[in-house]
């Protein structure tokens, strides 16, 4: 590697967010658990508590993601080996499912 | 020098994402396993009468809070300040030791309740799950333990925080499988 390109790695490995972002995720990644429990505990929110407490942690999920593990700010080809991991694993776990019968056709999911 | 691939990025960082792209391919089959045995179980106890939802959330913020304590040790470390970088791998081990701590209450309960790993499918798959995870959490408070340790001998400075960089990567990522885990195992049932 060129010396620039070192130069620009480098920064780039450093580019990561500021403590006030840390702070500011986490607080927001507190209020979301709040709310997951919150919805757990409401009954008018039962027909819906699915989808519901899917989109709070894939919200939590891609924050913790993002600002934490700093793949908003790193090389985009880290994001990509992490999302190849993640098809593979999400595809296992609705193969499953559907073999077993947990979702699928007459299982009204 | 750090050591870099082609793509600029350190080679053990690369490593790490590789090994992390790995472990959702293992606990995704972890949780593929629970939920396909889901509601299968023919004896109790099952997860409506036993899991303690206030006392997971608790775990579940303490996690999320550790995390937040990594991330920022990992800052401290990169500016090179020395007592914050310890103050705050202190406290991932603290908030590690806790949740583990919380497990171990969990799993002491269930067992006094009944549920055991032979008990039903629902023991089985639960434990082999959770257990696992906090296996996980262990061997993240052994390793940075093992970084408190270099930081207070003066070994770990700003030329090494990759090594806190990946130990992080590990840690966060042990706590996005229990965002996970609290979603579809404690609050969908």
């Amino acid at each position: 590697m060129t010396a620039p390109n070192e130069a620009r790695a480098e920064h780039e490995a450093e580019a990561h967010g500021s403590r006030s972002t840390y702070w500011l995720v986490a607080l927001v990644l507190a209020v979301i658990t709040l709310l997951e429990v919150a919805v757990f505990y409401v009954p008018a929110i039962r027909p819906i508590i699915v989808p519901v407490l899917l989109i709070l942690s894939a919200a939590k999920f891609v924050l913790v993601v993002a600002f934490f593990m700093h793949l908003k700010y790193d090389r985009p080809v880290l994001t990509r080996i992490f999302a190849g991991g993640l098809a593979v694993a999400a595809g296992i776990v609705l193969a499953m499912m559907l073999l077993f019968g947990a979702i699928g056709p007459g299982t009204g999911h | 020098m750090e050591h870099r691939t082609s793509f600029g990025v350190p080679h053990r960082k690369m490593a790490m994402w590789v090994f992390i792209a790995s472990e959702c391919m293992f606990f995704g089959s972890l949780i593929a396993t629970y939920l396909a045995y889901e509601g299968r179980s023919l004896s109790g106890p099952t997860p409506e009468e036993i899991l303690n939802i206030p006392l997971t959330s608790v775990s579940t913020f303490v996690l999320l809070m550790s995390s937040l304590s990594m991330v920022l040790a990992l800052d401290a470390v990169q500016r090179d300040d020395r007592l914050w970088a310890k103050v705050w791998t202190g406290g991932v081990i603290f908030l590690g030791g806790l949740f583990l701590a919380g497990q171990v209450y969990e799993f002491t309960h269930f067992y006094h309740e009944g549920l055991t790993l032979e008990a039903n499918l629902f023991g089985a798959t639960f434990f082999v799950l959770t257990g696992f995870h906090g296996a996980h959490v262990t061997v993240g408070v052994v390793w940075m333990t093992t970084l408190l340790v270099m930081m207070f001998r003066g070994t770990l400075g700003p030329d090494r925080a990759t090594d806190v960089e990946v130990a992080g990567l590990y840690w966060h990522f042990v706590d996005v499988v229990w965002i996970v885990i609290f979603t579809l195992v404690y609050l969908i049932q």
